[in-house]
């Protein structure tokens, strides 16, 4: 019986595991003041991909900036979306807008003032990635960034085509 | 034999089982594991100390469940012993935040821990950073109602965390907060499109604690046991422009960090901005009086806060200038502004980011009080102006160009005054310190997967404990490898002696979401700020491992 109820044990954290998770649900305010889902940021018809961030980490500036110039070119191929979160707290987050505009990022920027959606995505540290199918699967994740990771993510993006 | 069959066709029956089961929803675990070990060797010359348990070690480990609408998670903790550094009281392993919430439609409720923000945080703010040790999370009951699109209207009661041995352990304080705003755009329609987006808001914080009187001289003076504040803000965004103001008012609460005095607390905070393509501008002010605010009125440093208030400087990212004289806002009071500005100068392929800060802060201005008053109420402000004693200026100017598609360059100058006194990150000087600071960052990609990255860096100053020099070196194997070295030289301390490198050297590992880094060396006494706060970290030499994770 002890086995039998270890078994059903084993095969429900089975069904859990291998189940993929999903992007939860943080109400959060977009660079130009509006409120928004993160469930509605995903993109329907492609890959998204959701980078952590902050004005003051700089090789969060570094992967962004990286993505920033191959940006055309992947979303002509794979029909990506790129979705930059800050979670520059009330010290820092008047800079992001500023900051943003002064690089030229074409990504959809979103505010994470007190980590409520990094908890949720359970992100230790910033740079982290997500790559995010068009079902709302979230299928790799990367922390850190050195350069050249972004061939990586390119290598996983082509992966969901 | 038997007992094996049974087995076998009670397995093969949860399979078939559970590929029934396979579209029905059993929800999702996700999760996040972090552990921090450090060993101590006895070093006297950097003063190092080594504990009796010789090693330091920090764990975690999040889990959350999500079905549907529900979410429940869980945090645990170990501190076996605590990091150097960390809050020595706390101490065992166990279950240090627990939560559940539920959302449907316009409701939203949390019971256990949770994490939030009022506004700017001035008035109300708990969240935590696990690296420094900070964590002031709420355990108690929260409800959000959205009644109307554009609308949102918070409540939350419950005590608030201190401590942690093998189990949470809050204060006796309970704190009670309210909230509401108003995004008008969401609101009425006709507005939804509009360029203009406006957002009100407006909050209510009390907090009651139990006390008597408190003794000074001849004086008996009641404590208030419910201490009550309230804010009100307005977030205008037009275009590129944006404004943003809070006010916070606080009624009389007496406690250590104001000497146990009767004054009301105030603070104001104005943010401005303009940006475009390729141009940003941000002009700010901020005036703080009196504003700690915490579950418990005898409490210092770290230990439950209810709000927080933002540092007016920037928050520099470069070893020295980040960590040898980094700016916190004094919690009786500081008068403050800032201007930055950001630039894009268009010409060649790469075009040239500049960047360039100036940050100040003075004390209050302000008169003391003679005699009784002053016992009561300490000083009163006289405007919402700078006052006599500065406390910090700090100006830097950042240039970064792009050569190649594979070098660039980032130069970065910073002229910094800074008030050891009122912000007391050194125990060896007292007073101004006049401090200019150079870096120069390189990075080159050597190979499709391979890039070095350096950074020279200089502090010249006539005070404390003189110049510095740090090197960087970092060299990274795209996508799991890294190798960096560290050198800090005190090299012109006045004490001849004391003009110590500080060597670590760092090997890590990632792959996905998962990281290991095995570093060693030595790391310099150091001070760690949040908001207001700041906290000593002690000299230590030996290894280090950290281990993270993300699932």
């Amino acid at each position: 019986m002890k086995q039998l109820f270890f078994l059903l044990i084993l095969a429900l954290s089975a069904t859990f595991v291998t189940a993929q998770n999903k992007v939860p649900n943080v109400q959060l305010k977009d660079i130009d003041g509006n409120t928004v889902n993160t469930k509605d940021l995903l993109n329907p018809d492609g890959p998204t991909v959701i980078c952590f961030w902050a004005t003051w980490c700089s090789p969060c500036k570094r992967e962004l900036n990286n993505y920033a110039e191959l940006y055309e070119d992947w979303q002509a191929e794979t029909n990506v979306k790129i979705i930059a979160v800050s979670i520059d707290d009330q010290r820092s987050v008047s800079r992001v807008a500023p900051y943003i505009n002064s690089v030229e990022w074409e990504y959809q920027v979103v505010l994470d003032p007190n980590s409520q959606f990094k908890r949720a995505m359970n992100v230790i540290n910033v740079p982290h990635t997500f790559l995010i199918d068009k079902n709302g699967n979230i299928v790799w994740q990367h922390n850190n960034y050195a350069d050249g990771d972004e061939d990586e993510l390119h290598e996983q993006l082509q992966k969901l085509q | 034999m038997k007992r094996r069959v049974i087995l076998f066709v009670a397995l093969f029956s949860s399979f078939h089982l559970f590929a029934q089961l396979e579209n029905i929803d059993l929800g999702h675990i996700s999760g996040n594991v972090s552990l921090l070990w450090q060993q101590y060797n006895e070093d006297t010359l950097i003063g190092a100390q080594v504990p009796p348990e010789k090693a330091g070690f920090n764990a975690y480990g999040n889990l959350i469940y999500t079905r549907g609408n529900f979410s429940a998670g869980i945090r645990y903790e170990s501190y076996l012993s605590p990091i150097l550094g960390y809050p020595g009281r706390f101490k065992g392993t166990g279950i240090g935040y627990r939560y559940a919430q539920y959302t449907h439609q316009k409701f939203e409720i949390t019971i256990g821990n949770f994490y939030d923000q009022f506004g700017s945080g001035m008035i109300f703010r708990t969240y935590e950073d696990r690296n420094l040790g900070y964590d002031n999370a709420m355990d108690g009951v929260r409800f959000i109602f959205r009644p109307y699109n554009g609308i949102t209207l918070k409540g939350i009661y419950g005590h608030q965390r201190l401590d942690f041995d093998s189990r949470l352990i809050n204060t006796d304080g309970i704190v009670r907060a309210a909230d509401g705003e108003i995004f008008i755009n969401d609101l009425i329609p006709a507005l939804q499109e509009k360029k203009l987006k406006t957002t009100i808001g407006g909050s209510f914080v009390s907090k009651y604690q139990d006390g008597d009187i408190i003794e000074k001289d001849t004086l008996q003076l009641i404590v208030p046991n419910n201490v009550g504040a309230w804010a009100g803000r307005l977030n205008l965004q037009w275009k590129g422009l944006t404004a943003y103001g809070e006010y916070v008012h606080k009624i009389n609460d007496p406690s250590a960090d104001n000497g146990y005095t009767y004054r009301d607390g105030e603070a104001l905070l104005v943010q401005l901005g303009y940006s475009r393509k390729g141009l940003g501008i941000n002009v700010g002010g901020k005036m703080v009086d009196n504003m700690s605010y915490r579950s418990d009125r005898d409490l210092l440093l770290f230990d439950s806060p209810i709000n927080y208030i933002p540092v007016i400087t920037k928050q520099h990212t470069y070893n020295l200038a980040a960590t040898l004289y980094p700016y916190a806002t004094p919690l009786t009071g500081e008068a403050s502004f800032m201007a930055e500005v950001f630039y894009k100068i268009p010409w060649g392929k790469y075009g040239t980011n500049v960047a360039m800060n100036f940050a100040a802060a003075n004390n209050l201005d302000t008169t003391k009080y003679a005699g009784v008053d002053e016992q009561i109420y300490g000083f009163k402000r006289n405007s919402w102006g700078f006052g006599d004693t500065k406390y910090v200026r700090d100006f830097n100017v950042e240039v970064k160009q792009k050569f190649s598609k594979n070098f660039q360059l980032k130069l970065t100058y910073f002229y910094l005054e800074f008030n050891t006194t009122s912000t007391p990150v050194t125990t060896e000087f007292k007073g101004i310190v006049y401090a200019d600071i150079a870096v120069a960052e390189f990075k080159y990609k050597l190979a499709k997967k391979h890039a070095i990255r350096g950074e020279l860096q200089g502090l010249w100053t006539k005070q404390d404990r003189r110049d510095w020099a740090t090197v960087l070196l970092e060299y990274t194997f795209s996508p799991h490898w890294f190798v960096s070295v560290l050198d800090q030289y005190n090299y012109s301390h006045p004490d001849p002696d004391r003009r110590i490198h500080y060597l670590f050297g760092t090997v890590g590992y990632i792959n996905g979401s998962n990281r290991i880094a095995l570093g060693y060396g030595k790391r310099r006494e150091g001070i760690f700020c949040v908001g207001g706060v700041c906290r000593a970290v002690p000299a230590s030499n030996g290894f280090e491992i950290t281990v993270t994770s993300s699932f």
